[in-house]
C-alpha cells in the first residue's frame, strides 16, 4: 500500500529525516514512535505532501507521490489528520465533514451517519461550530472530516495528545472499528497508549533515523528497547 | 470597476446603445474584467501567496498603477460618459419627487447580486470550500481540494462583480482615471466597517455610509456655535468618520468577529542588535553623504535630501510596523501635519524654532489618533489609521482660511544661513541621520524590546507586566514625531507645501519603500526610500507613463525579492557566509 524508501526530508538549513524506509500494507496498522523531535511528525509530513522531500521515493500502491501537491496524494487515497487537528472553527460540524467529501473510488462511502455512530459524541454537535466544541469532539472531527474523502490509508498525528484519558477509550473504540473496517493506519506516537490497541507492527524513529521495525507485540515485551529509544519503562 | 466602466463605454459604442447592444456591451465588459482579474491573479498574485499579506498589498497597487497608465493610454485622459441604458431614460414621481427609473433599476440590482453572492457563499459547496480555504489553506488542500482554482475562481467573482459595478454606473458618472484610488478607499472603508467576510455587514455598511453622506448634502450649511459649518463639505470624509465611530466602538466591525488565535505566526527574523561592523558601515555611509556636495551638482542635491527626508519618513513606519507590528496605512498624515505646522509656525517665528515646534504637533496628532488606534489590531488598526489620515487630509483641503486649501501654503522658505542648496542638504543629512540612529537605537533599548514582546504577544507581554497599550502608544507617538520630522524638513526643502503631503498616495509611498526594502532588517527602509525616491524622478522625467513603469518596477521587485531588497541581501550573504564554513570543515 505505502512504501516509503530512503526518504530525506527537513527545514531550511535543517534535514531531519536521514534515508528513512518503511512499508504499510493493506490493511494495516504501523505505529510510528520516538521521541519529541525524533521526525515523526516530519515523516507524515513529507508522505503527505506538506512538505517536499529531499530524496528518496514514496509510493501509494505503486504510484509515485513524492513531490505530488497534497490535494493529488489525498484524491489518490491518503487522508492526513495533522497534528493540532486544525478544524475549521467557523464553520459546523456538519460543514466540516462536508469539505472532507469525496466520492469514494470504490466500497461503501463514508456518510455522516456511518461516521456518527463511528463517533456518537459528534451526533449531537452537528450545528456546532468547529471552534466551540472541546479538544476530544475536535480530534474525532479531524479523523471523521479525513474519512469523508474514503480514504483507504490513514495518517494520524499525535491523535491522543492532550486527551482525557475517557476520550482516549473513545478513540480506540473507533480506531478499532476503523481498522477493522479495512482502513490501513499510519500512526505517529510518543506514548503507545493508542498504538497497543491497533498496532501490527512498530518503527521507531530517533534522530531522524529509524532504529527498529517489527512486529508490535515483540516490541511492547522488549522494555530494554522501549526505554532506549522511547524513554518508557 | 474603472475597467468595467471604460470597457463598458467602448463595447457600448461598438455594439450600439440598443437594449441589447447596451446590456450585451455591460456584461461583456464584466466578464472580460473578470478574465483579466483570473489572468492576473494565476500569472502574478499566486507567485506571492508564500510572501506577507501586506507585500500581495503591495503588489496589487503595482497592477492599479499598470491598468490607470493603460486606461490612459488606450482612451485618454477626458471624462467619457456613457449613453443613457435604453428604455430606462425617464423618471418616475414617488412621493412627488421625481427619481430616475436607471437609479430605480439600481435599487433593485444591488440587493439581487448581493443576494446572489450570499446564496453562492453560504448554501453552495463552492462557498464552503472557499470560506474553509480562506481559514486554513494548507488543510484544505489536503482534503483532496485543489486551493489554487478555488481562488481563481474567487477572483474571478470578485473582478467580474467589480467590472459589473463600473459598467453599470457608467450612465450616473463618467468613466475617469481617478476612480481607482477613491474607489479602493470605499471599499476598503465598507468591508472594514462591515467586518471582514460578512456580507451582510457590507450590505449595511454601505447603505449607513450612503445615508450619512445623503444627510450631509442634504443638511448643507448650518450655523453652529456662532460659525458656519458645511456639512455638504464633509461628504469627503463622511465614510471616514463613520468607520472611525464603528472600530472605536466595535473594533472588528459591525459583524465581523474577532480573529481566533492565528494559527500561523508570521516568520520574524530574529534582529540581534547590528555591531561594531555595521555602525563602521554607516559612519562611513554618513561621512560619503556629507562629502556628496563637493562631487556633484544642485540638481542632485535636491534629490539627495529629498532621498534622506524619504529615508527618515520609511525608518519612522518602518519603526512601527517592524517592531511594533502595526501597520500604518496612513503615515502621510503624521509627515503632513508635520509639514503644514512648519509652514504655518514660520509666520509667526524663526525658522529654526519652527522646526523644533513642527513635530511636536505631528507628534499631539499621533497623541490623539494613536489613543484609538492602538486598541485595534491587524487590517483594522491600517484601516482606521487611514480613516484618520483621510479626515486630517480633507480638514487641511477645506480650511481653506488657515491652509489655503487645496493651494497649499507657499513661502516656506529656511532661515537665510540655510537658504543654499548645500547648506541644506548638510542640514537635512545632519536631522534626518541623526533621528534614524536614534529610532535604531531605540529598537534595541529595553523599550524597543518591550514593543516587539508586545507585537509577538500581547498576553505574555502583559502577563510579565507591560502595559501593552502604554507601550504600543508611546512606540505610535514617536513614530509621529519622526514623520513630522521629515516632514517639516521637507516644507523647507520646497519651500511650499500642498494637501498631496498627507493624501493616500504619500501614504503607499512609505508602505512600498518599507516593504521593498525589507519590513524585517534595519537597513532595508532606507535602502527603500532612496529607490522609489530615484525611481519616480526618473521614470517622471523620462516617460509620460511613468506610473506604468513605477508599478512594473514595483511588481518586478516584489516578485524578486519577496522579503524585501535587504532582505534578500541578507539571505544571500548567510548563505555564502555557510558554505564558507562548510568549506572548511569539509578541509578539515
Amino acid at each position: 500500500m505505502l512504501e516509503v524508501r530512503e526518504l530525506q526530508a527537513g527545514y531550511g538549513a535543517a534535514t531531519i529525516l536521514f534515508d528513512v524506509s518503511f512499508d504499510v500494507g493493506n490493511g494495516e496498522a504501523v505505529a510510528l514512535l520516538g521521541r519529541n523531535g525524533a521526525g515523526k511528525s516530519t515523516t507524515l509530513k513529507a508522505i503527505a505532501g506538506w512538505l517536499k522531500p529531499r530524496r528518496g521515493d514514496i509510493r501509494l500502491d505503486g504510484r509515485r507521490i513524492d513531490g505530488a501537491p497534497s490535494y493529488r496524494i489525498a484524491r489518490a487515497g491518503l487522508g492526513f489528520v495533522p497534528e493540532g487537528r486544525r478544524i475549521f472553527t467557523g464553520l459546523t460540524v456538519a460543514q466540516n465533514l462536508e469539505v472532507g467529501r469525496r466520492e469514494p473510488h470504490a466500497g461503501v462511502p463514508w456518510t455522516p451517519q456511518r461516521l456518527f455512530s463511528l463517533f456518537p459524541a459528534l451526533a449531537e454537535l452537528r450545528d456546532r461550530r468547529g471552534g466551540q466544541i472541546s479538544g476530544g469532539e475536535q480530534q474525532m472531527l479531524a479523523i471523521a472530516r479525513t474519512l469523508m474523502g474514503n480514504p483507504t490509508l490513514l495518517l494520524l498525528d499525535e491523535p491522543g495528545e492532550g486527551l482525557a484519558p475517557l476520550v482516549i477509550a473513545q478513540l480506540t473504540e473507533a480506531l478499532r472499528a476503523l481498522k477493522q473496517a479495512g482502513v490501513a493506519i499510519l500512526l505517529a506516537e510518543q506514548s503507545l497508549v493508542l498504538a497497543a490497541a491497533i498496532a501490527d507492527r512498530a518503527c521507531v524513529l530517533e534522530s531522524g533515523q529509524l532504529r527498529y521495525a517489527g512486529p508490535y507485540g515483540e516490541f511492547a515485551r522488549d522494555a530494554q528497547a522501549r526505554a532506549e529509544w522511547l524513554g518508557l519503562d | 470597476m474603472m475597467l468595467g466602466a471604460y470597457l463598458a463605454y467602448s463595447l457600448i459604442g461598438r455594439f450600439g446603445a440598443g437594449p441589447l447592444g447596451y446590456w450585451g456591451g455591460v456584461l461583456l465588459a464584466a466578464l472580460a474584467v473578470g478574465a483579466l482579474g483570473v489572468l492576473l491573479e494565476r500569472t502574478l498574485l499566486r507567485r506571492l501567496y508564500g510572501a506577507p499579506e501586506l507585500l500581495q498589498l503591495i503588489a496589487t497597487f503595482g497592477v492599479v498603477l499598470l491598468i490607470k497608465d493603460a486606461a490612459l493610454a488606450v482612451w485618454g485622459a477626458e471624462d467619457l460618459l456613457g449613453p443613457r441604458a435604453p428604455g430606462l431614460g425617464g423618471a418616475i414621481a414617488i412621493f412627488g419627487q421625481p427619481v430616475p427609473q436607471y437609479d430605480l433599476l439600481l435599487i433593485v440590482l444591488a440587493p439581487i447580486v448581493l443576494a446572489a453572492m450570499w446564496v453562492a457563499l453560504s448554501r453552495t459547496r463552492w462557498g464552503l470550500l472557499v470560506r474553509a480555504a480562506t481559514e486554513d489553506r494548507e488543510m484544505t488542500a489536503a482534503l483532496g481540494v485543489n486551493p489554487s482554482w478555488l481562488f481563481s475562481g474567487v477572483f474571478f467573482v470578485g473582478a467580474l462583480l467589480a467590472g459589473l459595478a463600473g459598467a453599470l454606473q457608467l450612465p450616473r458618472e463618467p468613466a475617469n482615471l481617478n476612480m481607482d484610488l477613491t474607489i479602493i478607499a470605499d471599499v476598503f472603508v465598507v468591508t472594514v466597517v462591515g467586518g471582514l467576510g460578512s456580507i451582510r455587514g457590507a450590505f449595511v455598511a454601505a447603505l449607513i455610509i450612503g445615508i450619512v453622506r445623503a444627510l450631509c448634502i442634504g443638511i448643507g450649511d448650518v450655523a453652529l456655535f456662532g460659525s458656519v459649518v458645511s456639512f455638504a463639505k464633509l461628504t469627503l470624509v463622511a465614510e471616514f468618520v463613520v468607520m472611525a465611530v464603528v472600530l472605536v466602538a466595535r473594533p472588528w466591525g459591525l459583524y465581523g468577529q474577532p480573529p481566533g488565535p492565528s494559527a500561523i505566526a508570521e516568520q520574524r527574523d530574529l534582529q540581534v542588535p547590528p555591531g561594531r561592523r555595521f555602525a563602521i558601515a554607516a559612519a562611513l555611509l554618513m561621512a560619503a553623504l556629507a562629502a556628496a556636495p563637493l562631487l556633484v551638482d544642485e540638481y542632485a542635491l535636491v534629490l539627495g535630501a529629498d532621498m534622506l527626508i524619504f529615508a527618515l519618513f520609511a525608518v519612522s513606519l518602518h519603526f512601527i510596523m517592524g517592531p511594533g507590528g502595526m501597520a500604518s496605512f496612513g503615515h502621510a498624515a503624521y509627515f503632513g501635519l508635520g509639514a503644514y505646522a512648519a509652514a504655518l509656525a514660520t509666520r509667526s517665528m524663526p525658522m529654526e524654532l519652527a522646526l523644533i515646534v513642527a513635530p511636536l504637533a505631528a507628534g499631539i496628532g499621533a497623541l490623539v489618533f494613536g489613543w484609538f488606534c492602538v486598541r485595534l489590531s491587524g487590517v483594522y488598526l491600517a484601516m482606521l489609521t487611514l480613516a484618520f489620515a483621510q479626515i486630517t487630509w480633507a480638514t487641511v483641503y477645506q480650511w481653506d482660511a488657515l491652509t489655503g486649501g487645496s493651494n497649499g501654503l507657499v513661502g516656506v522658505w529656511p532661515a537665510v544661513w540655510l537658504s543654499s542648496r548645500v547648506a541644506y542638504y548638510w542640514l537635512t543629512l545632519a536631522i534626518a541621520g541623526g533621528a534614524i540612529a536614534l529610532l535604531w537605537r531605540v529598537v534595541f533599548a529595553p523599550f524597543g524590546y518591550a514593543l516587539r514582546a508586545v507585537r509577538d504577544s500581547p498576553q505574555r507581554a502583559a502577563a510579565i507586566g507591560i502595559d501593552v497599550r502604554a507601550v504600543r502608544w508611546a512606540g505610535f507617538v514617536l513614530a509621529g514625531l519622526a514623520a513630522g520630522l521629515a516632514g517639516s524638513l521637507y516644507a523647507f526643502s520646497k519651500g511650499s507645501i500642498s494637501p498631496d503631503s498627507l493624501s493616500i498616495p504619500r501614504s503607499i509611498d512609505a508602505l512600498v519603500m518599507v516593504l521593498l526594502g525589507g519590513l524585517q532588517t534595519l537597513f532595508g527602509p532606507v535602502v527603500g526610500a532612496a529607490l522609489l525616491a530615484w525611481l519616480q524622478d526618473t521614470l517622471a522625467r523620462h516617460t509620460e507613463y511613468w506610473r506604468a513603469m513605477l508599478g512594473a518596477a514595483i511588481l518586478v521587485l516584489v516578485l524578486l525579492f519577496p522579503q524585501g531588497i535587504v532582505g534578500a541581501l541578507g539571505a544571500a550573504a548567510r548563505a555564502l557566509r555557510q558554505r564558507g564554513i562548510g568549506k572548511r570543515a569539509a578541509a578539515a
